[in-house]
């Protein structure tokens, strides 16, 4: 019993260290004041400017971008990791190990590596920075991700249902839709959730490859910002939605996956 | 589905460009000067250079420390998890996991606003929290996963045929578990060695790590310095994961990997 109740505080403790930091945004976005950790009473006006834009227009803009290179250099991701993954499949053993081995590259790099090399790539060719290189660069460390979680679901496929289809006269299009499309498609979808969240998340890479022609993305404004001395207060209530749209669709995620389990 | 071999084509340009152009490219500048010549001058200068030796030595020992607390705190948080009911458990992984869906320099500066709201000055003490606090739940996922998938009937076979609860944890648990040690180490050490503004917004810029020596040398255009600087963090990322996976080559192909 003894043992339970110290190893169950041992949890409690370490997630109010995780937490901590957490709460104290949620709990500072609900007041006014410029800097973290003045109370100047309740109040949601950070909110309505939040969403009001007009001053901080700068912030809704990075938010934008984000969600808009994530969106493209996912959706790009997932078609090229789909395609490059049926085509490794089918490779010979010899050369699909070594395409799998540089497909492994970029996700063993640390990003401040991917990143200088990225930038590197591009001054060298002189290619001016902004939207495109920074989507160019999420590509290239999404897309293997993509191809890790295609990959799996062909070889638990069973090769004779697409034969079969073309012996019945189905055309190869037609087969790769009504037969191979439906059993990619479960990892088609967590590679592209997964490119997207890394896509948003990012912060390295896109520093590196963003150029200085006043792009921002949402890591790139809030570093920007705290090199200024201070977080904008509209990142507080941001952060606060964003933390509760993805705790409650964790929660519904991991409610159904319970009750499917059952 | 034999033609289907060409669908991997432009993927593999596309991997020829985007990483193994650029990754030549670190290689390229970090050998030569401005004017394209061979040199070796950018390895001698960093030998040289007091600074960035330092800060490359300092920041070793901070991805080693945070490494250990990592282990120290994330083991038995683990090895609790794992002894839980399935359903409980599952639901507190998700709980250590959640904080990583904010943006980790949002979670650095509300770290930061912890420290003051509790007038605890910045310094080493809260560069080493913040690490902690952004990597613990790397070095948790993965052992959990090892634990978890530990085969009950080994440690009831060790407790019948007379083993004490010490004996089993030592004998049993923790060498089962090591897979997972090892993938939790490397996803704490290769971060933290490579990380890059966190330590200097804990510590008000007053502690510096080498990913930020990197890219202050990228920013003010000594991209051939930079590059070899980088080639330097490549081989020292490079060795420590040839050692780890020396090391558990075996533990790694039982899956400790997630």
């Amino acid at each position: 019993m003894m043992k339970r109740i110290l190893s169950n505080s041992y949890i409690g403790l370490l997630l109010l260290m995780l937490y901590a930091p957490i709460l104290i945004i949620v709990i500072f976005s609900f007041t006014e004041a410029k800097v973290l950790g003045n109370w100047t009473g309740f109040s949601l006006k950070l909110y309505t400017s939040l969403f009001n834009g007009g001053i901080h227009h700068s912030l809704t803009s990075a938010l934008w971008n984000t969600l808009i290179i994530g969106a493209i250099s996912a959706f790009i991701s997932m078609f090229l990791g789909t395609v490059a993954a049926i085509g490794i499949y089918n490779l010979k053993s010899r050369t699909r190990k070594a395409v799998q081995l540089i497909n492994s590259i970029p996700i063993l790099n640390p990003d401040i590596i991917t990143a200088i090399s990225l930038f590197l790539l591009f001054v060298s060719l002189g290619i001016s920075q902004g939207y495109t290189t920074v989507i160019l660069a999420h590509i290239s460390f999404c897309t293997p991700y993509v191809v890790l979680s295609v990959y799996p679901r062909l070889r638990r496929m069973n090769e004779n249902l697409y034969e079969a289809a073309l012996d019945l006269g189905a055309t190869p299009f037609y087969a790769l839709r009504k037969i191979l499309l439906p059993e990619l498609r479960p990892g088609m979808i967590s590679g592209f959730i997964l490119a997207f969240t890394l896509s948003i998340d990012d912060f390295v890479v896109t520093l590196f490859t963003i150029g200085n022609e006043g792009l921002e993305t949402l890591s790139t404004y809030i570093y920007a910002d705290a090199r200024k001395g201070g977080l904008t207060p509209e990142l507080r209530p941001l952060s606060t939605i964003i933390f509760v749209t993805v705790l409650v669709l964790l929660l519904i995620i991991n409610q159904r996956a319970a009750k499917k389990g059952s | 589905m034999g033609k289907r071999r060409n669908w991997s084509i432009p993927y593999i340009l596309f991997l020829a460009f985007f990483v193994l152009m650029p990754l030549f490219l670190i290689v390229y500048y970090a050998f030569t000067d401005n004017s394209g010549d061979f040199t070796l001058e950018h390895f001698r200068h960093f030998g040289m250079q007091p600074e960035a030796m330092h800060t490359f030595v300092f920041s070793i020992g901070v991805a080693l420390i945070t490494t250990a607390i990592c282990l120290l705190l994330g083991y038995p948080a683990a090895y609790i998890l794992s002894r839980m009911e399935k359903k409980t458990a599952k639901m507190m992984v998700l709980l250590f996991i959640l904080p990583m869906w904010i943006n980790f320099l949002i979670r650095t500066l509300a770290t930061v606003a912890l420290f003051d709201f509790l007038k605890i000055p910045l310094g080493q003490g809260s560069l080493y929290f913040g690490m902690v606090y952004n990597f613990l739940p790397f070095m948790i996922y993965p052992i959990y996963n090892a634990l978890q998938k530990t085969d009950h009937n080994l440690i009831e076979a060790a407790q019948d045929l007379g083993a004490t609860p010490r004996q089993v944890f030592f004998r049993i648990t923790v060498p089962l578990s090591t897979p997972g040690v090892a993938s939790g180490i490397m996803m704490v050490f290769m971060p933290v060695i490579s990380t890059f503004a966190i330590a200097e917004l804990l510590t008000i810029n007053n502690i510096k790590l080498f990913g930020t020596t990197l890219q202050e040398n990228i920013y003010n255009g000594m991209w051939n310095y930079g590059a070899a600087l980088s080639l330097i963090m490549l081989l020292l990322i490079g060795l420590t994961s040839l050692l780890n996976s020396g090391g558990n080559a075996r533990a790694a192909e039982e899956g400790g990997l997630i």
